[in-house]
Order: C-alpha cells, then sequence, then structure tokens
C-alpha cells in the first residue's frame, strides 16, 4: 500500500535518511524504531510531505505522492504528535471537526461520527465543550487520535504518540489501541525509541541506524534472526522478556505434550504470549493450566513442559 | 489649593466646546494613525515571520523610526506633506510601527510548533494556518502591541498640534506660553485619562478568552473607524478663508477673544505652532496669520499687517526686565543694558530678524554687525568679576537681543555671561527670573500686562490706550509685586498683529481688520 523507493533527506551535509526503501502492506502496523537522529521521524513526515525528500519516491496506492497538492494529500492520512499539536484555542469538538471541516463535510455528519469517536475512545461526551488544557495528558492523547481518526484515513502516521505519556497511563493506552477496531482497519506507520511498545504493536518492525534501515521484519525475526551485532545488541536489555512477549502458545503448541487430564484448572487460549501465560502459573499459584486451541483441542500443561518447549522452539529458529 | 481646583473646574466648564473639540481630535488622529499602522504593521509582522532574514532590516528601520524625537519627526513631515492632519497622521503612524510589527512578528514566531506541524498535517493551506492558528494564538501579544503602540500615541499627538492638527496640545502648549495653569491642566488631564482609559480597555480586550476574541477580532477594525472618524466631527465646518492662529494667541484677550468680542471677527481657524505658521502663509494653506509686527519672515514671505483700527492689540514694547538684587549686586548692569536703549526701531528689527530668520545668519554675527555698525562693539574685557546670567524665550529676535547684551556686558564691563536662552514661552522664562536662576531675559510691555500681571478688563483697557501708559504701569506693578524692573525701552514695537500675503490682501481690497470683516461676513 505503501512503498518507499531509494529516498534520502540531507540536511545540507548531514544525511538524515540515506536511500531507503520499504513497503508496508495494506492494514499492517510497521513501527520505525530506532534512537534519536537515526532518521525515523524524518522518513515519517516525508510520506506526508511535512519534509520534502532530496531524492527518491514515495508512492501510496501505486501512486506517487507529488502528484498530487500536499494539502489534499494530507487530508486523506490521519496524524497523530508526541504533543498532541491540538489547538488551545478550539474546544475538543472544534479540534476534532477541523479536518471534516477541510473536507467541507455537513455539521451532523461530523457530530454524530464525533460522537463515535469519542465513545470508542473511551472518552465521555462532557469533554466536547472543554479546551484541551483542561484535561490530563492520556485525554489530550486519545482527542489527538480522535483527531486523526475521524475522517477516517486509510493511512495514519503516529510520531513517538505515546512518547509523553507516563508508563502506567502508556500501558492502559496501549490495550486500547490494539483493541480498537478502527485501527485495524488501517495501514499504520509508527515512530517509537521504545522496544517494548515496538514489539507489542508492530505487525512489522524497520530498526534504522543512521540514516538506514538496519533490519525490516516481524518481531520474531529481530529477536531470533537478528541480521547482524547491532541488532542484537539493540535487543539485549530487553531480550528475555521481548522473547516472552513475542512467542505465542501457538507458536510452540507443537512442541508440547499433547495430553488432557481432567482437573480443575485455568483456561488460556492458545494466542496467548508466552509472557501472559507464565504469569498465569506465577499469579495463581497453579501446577497445571489448560491451554485450548480454538475451543477444539485442549492441553494441560505445568509449567516445566511450557518451559522445555520454549527452549525447543528457540533452538530451532536459531 | 481649593479655589485653584475650583478655577480649574471653571475654565473647562466655560471652555467646554473647546474642549470637546479638541478631545474628539485627539482620539480621532490617535486612531487613524493606528488604524493605518494596523493595516501596515500587521501584515509586515506576517511577512517577516515567514522569511525571517528580513525581520532584521524590517525591525531596524521601524526602531530607527522610533528613535527620532518626535518634534524632529513633525518638522521633517511638513515639507512632505505642508501642515494639518496628514503629516500629523503620518508621523504618529510611523511611531505606532514598531510595536505592532514587532508583536505580530513575536507573537506567530512564538505559537507552539507541535500546533502549526499539526495544522499543515492535517492539511490546511498556509492562508488556513494564518487565520485558524497563527494569528488567534499570536493575538494577545499582537494587542499588547497595539496597546503599547495606542498609549504612545495619545501622547505623541499632543505634538500635532504643532502643526495645526489641533487635539488636546492646544490647550497645553497655549497653556504654556500664557502662563495659564488651568489651560495647561485642562489639556493635560484628558490626554492622561485618555491614555489610561484606553490602556485599561485594552488590558481588558487582551485577558478576553479565546472565543470572545474571535469575535472581537471582527469588532476590532469597526471600533477603530468609528473612533477614527471623531476627527473629522470638529473641521466639518468651513469658511471662505482659514486662519492660523498660534495656541497662545488663541487664548489671549489682545488675541483671538479680542477679534471675536472687539471686532466681531468669525473666521474658520486651525491652532499652528509660529515655526511654521509664515510657511503655511506663504505657500496658501493659511490665509490669516497671527504674527508678529516685527517678524523677519513677514519681509521674506511678502505678508503685509493688516492695521488694527479698533485697537485690540495693546503695545508691545520691549525692554530688558532685571531682577532688583541683581542691580545692586552688578552696580554697572543697568547703565549697560541701557546702552541699547532707543537704538532700535521696528523697521530695523524686522530688518535683524529677516536676517536671521530667512538669510539664517547667525544671531550672534547680526548682533555683532548691529553694535560694530553703531559704534558700539568693544572687544571683551575677559572679566572676572562675577556672572550675568541671561534668559530668552524661544524666538530669534530674542537671541538677538540677548547676544547683544551679552557682548555689551563683556565689552564694557568686567562681568562674564551666561546664556540661557531658548527657555519656552513667557512662564518659563518668567519664573526662571523670579526663581533666581537668571538675572534678566527682555519682555515687552503687552506681555508683561496681560500674560503675567493679568489686571481686570478695565485697567487694561485703561492702561493700553498708549505706549507710555503701559509702560508706566508694568513698571509700578513689576517693582511692587516681585522686585523686579524694567528698564528703558529698547525702542520697536513687538506687537501681535494680523497678516495677510500681500497680494491676497490687496486683491480683496483689504487693509484692516474690519475690511477683512466685511469681507468673511459678505456672501
Amino acid at each position: 500500500m505503501i512503498k518507499a523507493e531509494q529516498v534520502s533527506k540531507h540536511f545540507g551535509k548531514v544525511k538524515a535518511v540515506d536511500g531507503i526503501s520499504f513497503e508496508v502492506q495494506e492494514q499492517e502496523n510497521l513501527i520505525l524504531l530506532g534512537t534519536s537522529g537515526c532518521g525515523k521521524t524524518t522518513t515519517l513526515k516525508m510520506i506526508n510531505r511535512l519534509i520534502e525528500p532530496t531524492s527518491g519516491n514515495i508512492f501510496i496506492n501505486g501512486k506517487n505522492i507529488t502528484d498530487e497538492k500536499p494539502e489534499i494529500l494530507r487530508r486523506s492520512i490521519g496524524y497523530v504528535l508526541q504533543n498532541n499539536g491540538l489547538f488551545p484555542h478550539y474546544t475538543v469538538a472544534e479540534n476534532i471537526a477541523i479536518v471534516p471541516q477541510l473536507l467541507k463535510w455537513d455539521k451532523k455528519r461530523t457530530e454524530k461520527r464525533a460522537a463515535e469517536l469519542m465513545e470508542k475512545l473511551h472518552l465521555s461526551a462532557s469533554y466536547l465543550n472543554v479546551y484541551p488544557n483542561e484535561l490530563s495528558g492520556g485525554q489530550q492523547q486519545r482527542i489527538g487520535l480522535a483527531r486523526a481518526l475521524i475522517s477516517d484515513p486509510p493511512v495514519l502516521l503516529m510520531d513517538e504518540p505515546f512518547g509523553a505519556l507516563d508508563n502506567v497511563t502508556r500501558a492502559n493506552i496501549h490495550k486500547e489501541f490494539k483493541a480498537l477496531d478502527e485501527l485495524k482497519r488501517k495501514t499504520i506507520i509508527m515512530v517509537t525509541h521504545d522496544v517494548q511498545e515496538a514489539f507489542e504493536l508492530g505487525n512489522r518492525i524497520c530498526l534504522m541506524d543512521e540514516g538506514k534501515i538496519v533490519q525490516s521484519g516481524t518481531p520474531a525475526d529481530l529477536l531470533f534472526k537478528p541480521a547482524n551485532k547491532f541488532v542484537e545488541d539493540f535487543l539485549k536489555d530487553q531480550r528475555l522478556q521481548l522473547e516472552f512477549k513475542t512467542v505465542c502458545l501457538t507458536d510452540i503448541w507443537s512442541l508440547l505434550p499433547n495430553q488432557h487430564h481432567k482437573i480443575d484448572a485455568l483456561t488460556l487460549s492458545a494466542d496467548t504470549s508466552l509472557w501472559a501465560a507464565l504469569e498465569s502459573f506465577r499469579f495463581s499459584n497453579a501446577e497445571t493450566i489448560h491451554f485450548s486451541k480454538e475451543d477444539k483441542e485442549v492441553k494441560t500443561i505445568d509449567f516445566e513442559q511450557l518451559m522445555s518447549a520454549f527452549n525447543q522452539y528457540k533452538n530451532k529458529q536459531a | 489649593m481649593n479655589e485653584r481646583q475650583q478655577t480649574l473646574f471653571e475654565f473647562m466648564q466655560q471652555q467646554a466646546d473647546k474642549l470637546a473639540v479638541q478631545t474628539l481630535q485627539h482620539i480621532g488622529l490617535t486612531f487613524i494613525s493606528l488604524f493605518i499602522a494596523v493595516l501596515i504593521g500587521l501584515p509586515l509582522g506576517i511577512l517577516i515571520a515567514r522569511k525571517k532574514q528580513l525581520s532584521s532590516s524590517v525591525l531596524g528601520v521601524a526602531g530607527i523610526l522610533q528613535t527620532i524625537p518626535s518634534i524632529a519627526l513633525l518638522g521633517f513631515m511638513i515639507p512632505l506633506l505642508g501642515i494639518g492632519a496628514k503629516p500629523a497622521i503620518v508621523a504618529l503612524l510611523l511611531y505606532a510601527l514598531l510595536p505592532i510589527i514587532r508583536n505580530t512578528y513575536t507573537g506567530i514566531t512564538g505559537v507552539d510548533a507541535a500546533v502549526k506541524e499539526a495544522a499543515t498535517a492535517m492539511g490546511m493551506s498556509k492562508w488556513q494556518i494564518l487565520f485558524k492558528a497563527e494569528l488567534p494564538l499570536a493575538m494577545p501579544v499582537i494587542l499588547a502591541g497595539i496597546r503599547t503602540a495606542t498609549v504612545i500615541n495619545v501622547g505623541v499627538a499632543t505634538l500635532a498640534s504643532y502643526i495645526a492638527a489641533g487635539g488636546l496640545g492646544e490647550f497645553i502648549f497655549g497653556g504654556i506660553s500664557l502662563n495659564n495653569t488651568n489651560m495647561i491642566l485642562a489639556g493635560a488631564i484628558p490626554a492622561a485619562l485618555l491614555a489610561i482609559i484606553f490602556d485599561f480597555l485594552l488590558s481588558r480586550v487582551q485577558k478576553l478568552n479565546f472565543k470572545k476574541i474571535r469575535r472581537g477580532t471582527y469588532a476590532m477594525p469597526v471600533l477603530l473607524i468609528l473612533l477614527s472618524s471623531f476627527y473629522f466631527i470638529p473641521s466639518a465646518y468651513g469658511g471662505k478663508l482659514t486662519a492660523g492662529f498660534t495656541p497662545e494667541f488663541m487664548g489671549r484677550q489682545d488675541g483671538n477673544l479680542g477679534l471675536e468680542s472687539k471686532y466681531g471677527l468669525k473666521i474658520h481657524t486651525i491652532v499652528i505652532s509660529d515655526a511654521v505658521m509664515y510657511k503655511a502663509a506663504y505657500e496658501k494653506q493659511l490665509d490669516v496669520i497671527s504674527g508678529y509686527s516685527t517678524d523677519g519672515r513677514l519681509k521674506a514671505y511678502d505678508l503685509v499687517v493688516l492695521n488694527d483700527d479698533k485697537g485690540i492689540f495693546p503695545p508691545y514694547y520691549a525692554a530688558p526686565i532685571v531682577r532688583e538684587d541683581a542691580l545692586k549686586k552688578f552696580p554697572q548692569l543697568e547703565k549697560t543694558l541701557n546702552m541699547l536703549s532707543g537704538k532700535i526701531n521696528d523697521a530695523v528689527m524686522t530688518d535683524l530678524n529677516y536676517r536671521t530668520d530667512y538669510l539664517h545668519q547667525s544671531p550672534e554675527r547680526v548682533a555683532k554687525d548691529f553694535l560694530v555698525a553703531n559704534k558700539l562693539w568693544q572687544p571683551s574685557r575677559e572679566g572676572n568679576a562675577g556672572i550675568i546670567r541671561i534668559g530668552s524665550k524661544i524666538f530669534g529676535e530674542q537671541y538677538i537681543l540677548t547676544n547683544m547684551y551679552s557682548m555689551l556686558i563683556k565689552g564694557y564691563t568686567n562681568y562674564d555671561v551666561s546664556s540661557k536662552t531658548g527657555l519656552g514661552g513667557t512662564k518659563i522664562c518668567f519664573d526662571a527670573l523670579t526663581n533666581n536662576q537668571i538675572d534678566f531675559y527682555p519682555e515687552y510691555t503687552g506681555t508683561g500686562l496681560l500674560a503675567i500681571l493679568q489686571p481686570a478688563a478695565g485697567t487694561i483697557s485703561e492702561v493700553t490706550k498708549n505706549k507710555d501708559s503701559t509702560y508706566s504701569y508694568v513698571q509700578r506693578e513689576f517693582k511692587k509685586r516681585y522686585q523686579i524692573k524694567w528698564l528703558k525701552p529698547i525702542g520697536f514695537n513687538n506687537a501681535y498683529a494680523l497678516m495677510m500675503r500681500a497680494q491676497q490682501a490687496k486683491n480683496l481690497n483689504i487693509k484692516t481688520i474690519s475690511n477683512l470683516k466685511r469681507y468673511l461676513n459678505s456672501k
């Protein structure tokens, strides 16, 4: 759906982005990951032409983005910023209605859509008439998201959208983000420097360094098939946690012993991450847990068996 | 004190018409210039916020304009735009530009970058970003600039009366020349009140919340235009001829008040400083002016004095006035100053004035030439037996006279001289004399009578019958009241006079003030 070909951006002598190419499929969630100054934000901003590339081409749905006036292009691309960028002199309702106004929607349609989004984002409708500075950081960020989603654009660009939030708020928003059906229909490119966030929210991750893509792939690819030492080192500190979070029970299903005891125990679905499964052992103090795959197949597994299956899986990957 | 306050109130009541006119003119001048300054400054501020490389030069030029002294700026305007409202408005708007441009620039560049980025990313055009985000968010800062400009303009607009643009300056400067505290206050207090009121109102506008400001932005130009139009209310009526009178002349019994009461003269009048009055008459912007009968520009600009056939202008014979204790302290002073007595008649004085005012010779040179020609000049004795302080009012004739006195004192006595020239009007000079800051200055009998002594109307008409009775009355009264001595008259009579262009007076067959009145009354 989105395709970048040999895109570069030079600021004077500095090569902020140096000949990168990537492709994002429809409804995919691509994360641009890297440290500050790696060129990830510049890359993102070239897609809605906030920054014009020095060379290279970007296509959306096969159409070169330079074929259209930038204003028109941007109206079909949602954009969420780290510092929300809400208009302080507009009420929440007016902020959300900016793009519909540009698109000349009638008032009723805008209002209906705004009310719908407020509900989906768990925001009380009474907030519509307050000014952004009367809301908490998390609420402001949700309004920023609503503003980007209101016209239901097929593409959403997010520049460190949760970077300014505290850990608890961020964890909550992550959960909502994953659950939001609006977002499942969208092609999303998100910039972050937070490895955990990248692995949690991304279908695919582009790890960038010094203006180049070091490795592009699924979270599991990056973890178990690192392209080079840089990738390995980048993930090293949080490796174990990332592995547990990345691997699902379905991934190791065939490695789990095929046994089913009719005892009274907790049941988890097979698309649970290993991390959640381990947490269940720890917090429920259970000896064994039932794992069920699409309600057809049920396996009763204890902690040892789970860990051994995971180790076998890791060895197979390497 | 109580009595004085009451008289101020009485004065304001008595002059309520004029006060209203001046106040309206003042508000009008302030806001016409402010309105134009906003029209120019706002787009310019927006431009330099977009093209930052222009900002330092634009702000630099506006800053330099701001540093030009206001009187000088008004002076520059006269050759370009003549007199009246036009040059005053241009000068005021130049002063108002800097705060408006600077605050627009600061306000717009200060808008949160994230807001601008969000606006761009949502697909707003440059103009939409400007009008929907940048300007509303910069508005409090821009309003602060407009507020500063307003207060500056209310203050500077008092000077507009120097170039016949009206405003409360007419009372202020008239009061200073007439030694009339009430008149000064009647101009100064409303001017200060205007500044305070507008400052307060604009501070309220600044604090309104975003919503109301949006509505206020539309109301603002309407309000500005409305306030600007105030200026034209008073000048809606005109006449056949236009007179330009100095603020001092306007308020004097032996000036405009006498013209109205004794001659019944009604003429469309604007108030103007005497520095530009003669030129304006020469350039046909004015037809009748209130000049001095010995002014050199009379000769330079080919003007004629209208005969005062009803005798409302009292004699203005010049003579040095000296504090008596100075005469005692410097015994040779009186004799030396009297050397000039009877030496200069009207024609001579007009010629001397012509040389300084028109030929731009220095007063010092003119004084020396005259003394040498009359065999009065002696080289300085470089004496050090004491310093005599000479004062003078702020016009050419007084400079010439003080230079002559200075040379005579240095040449014939062992005293040294320090000159304090250019002491504004009568009030400033006279206060300096009574407060022992100067020892003497040349004064005129009529001024001493009407501006300083201010006797009852009966006494005035009694003592102004001839020059000697005026002289002996002021001499007696000054001695009694202030211990100040009038020395012998120098000889010339620098009285007030109405004057017109010689050509025009001839065409209209106007020789006397009564002729002028008859012409104005004819249809």
